[in-house]
């Protein structure tokens, strides 16, 4: 069986990263960038109403990315963060 | 790309000290650089506005000195082209500050640029701007802990109001001054990372002194986490024994983590910002979801978004050309005029002011009627069209629903190898009814990061039907449908964006192959635009237009008309249409009758089409000439009288048919963009190789949608 992705949540979901895999070195770098590496949370928003892209909210913003981005980015679910 | 200065260079030739503000898009650079410099400067809520260095002098300070706002940016890796213009200059240039501006409600990702720009070894200051709306998500930032933090100082700004501004100022002052020192701590990423740095640095000094200088541990960090242009840097410098012991090291990196040194890097940065972020950040989350989400649940919803995009399109539509030129709204002496009315009005009197030089110099009179009556009186008399419809953009885009769009429509234009932020451009160009700017829209593709995306789209935005292209269809339909006006405007809109994605579906599987590259974009949060900022954005895209009139334009109507008058033919009482047909273009235009006949198109068409190449609104004066509808002294005709009795011209002339008035508008919405466009197309894509194959393929699918369309109009009987 191959590992959940981010491509398989749906929305509402949160997960923590495990690792961003595949892909070109541009979009692993653009990732990266954009904060999506490993042990960041992430909550699914929404889907585009064509289904795709989709919304995620990491580091307290919103970030459109496609399905096929999604893919390549590895993850575990886990319980919505208590509020502190 | 910018050329390298040194130090040394840069204080020699400007005196003044130069402060370079870098942040994150969206983070409201331009808003500060605005309040600092007091430009006149757009401020956009989608990311990526800033897209060229612009300068501007601090006003406030006592002694002056250059502010450059940099393109927004998330990192300095030099993935994106605003990256390197970010990155060459701040490596090039080494500016005496960085404002380094950061969104304080959204602290964690931007200090991740933070981070690298500290890596620089420059002077950060930092603006924690928006302080004001991260109050309002229930933050609290203890500005005063980010400072010794980082070791930099930290201003509370709140840019789009001015909070903030003198002191920021001040501080700069002060640290160009030198009665502040600002003391950075040096980034340290963790074991190992650290100790490969240090060992490397070492190694790395004769390679950190040559031009431009840089760093020799921000050498060894980016080559750690494999920058290629660092280790092209490395490699060119050609010792083998560096290049090796770069080498070793980075392999030792990863297989100690078990991971790409880019990878590492970023975990390691994003680590530092976080932490950074964690100790200074208090917040009461409420359990309420944001605004923002509850509008994106109706706006991004699976039927209202679509039907809601529906309707801002036709609303826009509507009242765009309401706006500027069906309602006379305007008070003026006498009566009501529309925007456009009273630009033609006034064009009127021009023509009237040089009517009594005709008799003595009418060699002048029709140079001077051709250029400034009819090329720039032309050209102005769409502004109102522009203004109303970048307005009505630039307000869309500054509260966010651009983004939205570009996410609603993403998987759509996916399919014909577009993406969702080529929307903007398209929009640009004229995609919501009519009356755009390909110029612009080329300038607007800027914001893709993604070239090939970029290249695509900047090669089909010019199909959509620009404001100049609008006076010609106004034109012809009046002559051949006059009453079927609204369905022919929608039928050319239809055509313009049908035209535009096949070509974008065939360009991706033929010169532009490849895959396709990842879209990842920001969804900025709502926010009400200011008017002074809906303006100011608007105003800088429609002066763009208007100088545009007053320099190329005016430069090509006055050749062109020099192409149209001369040579002269001998005999003086030759009417109009045989003087046009014995001159240059005259010739030209009947030699390429031969080929142009199987479009339909006779030899005055072509004249006026050639004058098109170098824009669009040369063409309806061009044929209005060519048909020998000009310049009658007593009739005193402005634009619209010279259009509208050349359309009655061309209904009553028996070679003139619809179906031959069909394929011509065809043909102009999607021939050769014109020379502002190209120029810009080089510009932005950094030679000649699209503008001119952009030149030669619109020209090949317009001749070929014409011609088709003509012959097979011809074989049914039409």
């Amino acid at each position: 069986m191959s590992a959940l992705t981010l491509y398989d949540l749906d929305r509402g979901e949160w997960a923590r990263v495990r690792a961003v895999r595949g892909g070109g070195h541009g979009i692993r770098r653009r990732l990266l960038d954009m904060g999506i590496t490993t042990g960041t949370e992430i909550r699914v928003e929404r889907h585009a109403p064509l289904g795709d892209p989709m919304e995620i909210v990491v580091k307290d913003y919103r970030l459109a990315l496609r399905l096929e981005e999604a893919r390549h980015i590895e993850v575990e679910r886990i319980a919505p963060p208590t509020v502190n | 790309m910018l050329p390298p200065r040194s130090t040394d260079a840069l204080t020699k030739t400007s005196p003044n000290r130069v402060v370079a503000i870098a942040g994150n898009p969206n983070a409201g650079k331009t808003s500060l650089f605005n309040a600092l410099t007091g430009a006149a400067r757009h401020v956009g809520n989608y990311p990526g506005v800033t897209v060229e260095l612009k300068e501007g002098r601090a006003r406030e300070a006592r002694t002056p000195f250059t502010v450059v706002d940099l393109p927004g940016c998330y990192g300095l890796t030099a993935y994106s082209q605003e990256e390197r213009v970010a990155r060459d200059f701040l490596l090039c240039h080494r500016p005496d500050v960085i404002i380094d501006v950061v969104d304080a409600s959204n602290l964690e990702r931007n200090l991740y640029l933070t981070v690298q720009l500290l890596e620089l070894k420059l002077p950060v200051i930092i603006a924690l701007n928006m302080v004001d709306a991260a109050e309002k998500r229930g933050m609290g930032i203890d500005h005063e802990s980010l400072t010794r933090l980082l070791g930099v100082p930290v201003v509370p700004t709140v840019a789009t109001r001015g909070t903030g501004i003198p002191e920021l100022t001040a501080t700069c002052e002060a640290v160009l001054d030198g009665s502040i020192r600002i003391n950075p701590i040096a980034v340290r990423y963790g074991h190992p990372v650290d100790e490969l740095v240090v060992e490397l640095a070492g190694a790395l000094q004769p390679l950190s002194r040559m031009d431009p200088p840089m760093p020799a541990e921000w050498i060894a960090v980016k080559l750690l986490e494999n920058d290629p242009a660092v280790w092209k840097r490395l490699k060119d410098f050609g010792d083998a024994a560096l290049i090796h012991q770069a080498e070793t090291a980075q392999r030792t990196l990863e297989n100690h983590c078990n991971r790409d040194g880019a990878s590492i890097l970023a975990e390691r940065r994003h680590g530092i910002a976080t932490g950074a972020a964690r100790q200074c950040v208090t917040r009461q989350r409420s359990e309420q979801r944001e605004l923002t989400d509850r509008i994106d649940d109706v706006v991004c919803h699976r039927v209202f978004g679509p039907a809601l995009l529906v309707g801002v399109v036709a609303a826009l539509f509507f009242w765009v050309f309401k706006l500027s030129d069906e309602w006379a709204w305007i008070p003026w002496p006498g009566e009501w005029k529309s925007p456009t009315g009273i630009i033609e009005t006034c064009f009127t009197g021009v023509e009237w002011l040089i009517r009594p030089i005709e008799g003595p110099f009418p060699m002048l009179h029709s140079l001077l009627h051709a250029a400034l009556v009819r090329g720039v009186g032309g050209v102005l008399s769409f502004v109102p069209l522009i203004f109303f419809m970048f307005l009505f953009i630039a307000f869309l885009e500054d509260t966010g629903y651009i983004a939205r769009v570009a996410f609603i429509l993403d998987r759509l234009l996916r399919v014909f190898g577009l993406q969702g932020k080529s929307m903007l451009a398209m929009l640009i160009a004229g995609g919501i009814g009519a009356g755009g700017c390909a110029v612009l829209a080329v300038m607007a593709t800027r914001t893709l990061r993604e070239e090939k995306d970029r290249i695509v789209t900047m090669l089909v935005a010019p199909f959509m039907n620009c404001g100049a292209k609008l006076p010609v269809y106004a034109m012809l339909i009046a002559a051949f449908f006059p009453y079927r006006r609204t369905e022919m405007m929608l039928l050319l809109w239809g055509l313009s964006w049908v035209f535009a994605l096949c070509a974008a579906w065939l360009l991706r599987r033929t010169v532009v192959r490849g895959e396709q590259t990842p879209f990842v974009m920001e969804l900025p949060p709502y926010h009400l635009p200011t008017a002074r900022g809906v303006l100011m954005h608007t105003w800088e895209r429609t002066w763009a237009y208007i100088r545009k009139a007053g320099t190329i334009i005016l430069a090509v109507n006055i050749v062109l008309w020099a192409f149209m008058y001369f040579p002269r033919p001998s005999d003086a009482n030759a009417t109009p249409e045989e003087q046009l047909r014995y001159s240059m273009a005259g010739r030209v235009g009947t030699l390429l009758e031969s080929v142009s006949d199987l479009a339909g198109f006779d030899w005055r068409t072509n004249v006026a089409l050639i004058g098109g190449f170098a824009a669009k609104e040369v063409i309806i004066g061009a044929m209005a000439t060519a048909y020998a509808m000009v310049d009658t002294p007593e009739a005193g005709k402005d634009e619209t009288e010279v259009a509208i009795s050349l359309s009655g011209r061309l209904a009553a002339d028996p070679a003139w048919n619809p179906l031959r008035a069909f394929a011509l508008m065809l043909f102009i919405m999607l021939y050769a963009p014109c020379m502002s466009t190209i120029a810009v197309m080089r510009r932005e894509s950094g030679g000649w190789r699209w503008p001119l194959f952009s030149l030669g393929f619109s020209t090949a699918m317009a001749f070929l949608v014409a011609v088709g369309t003509y012959q097979a109009g011809l074989a049914l009987g039409l």
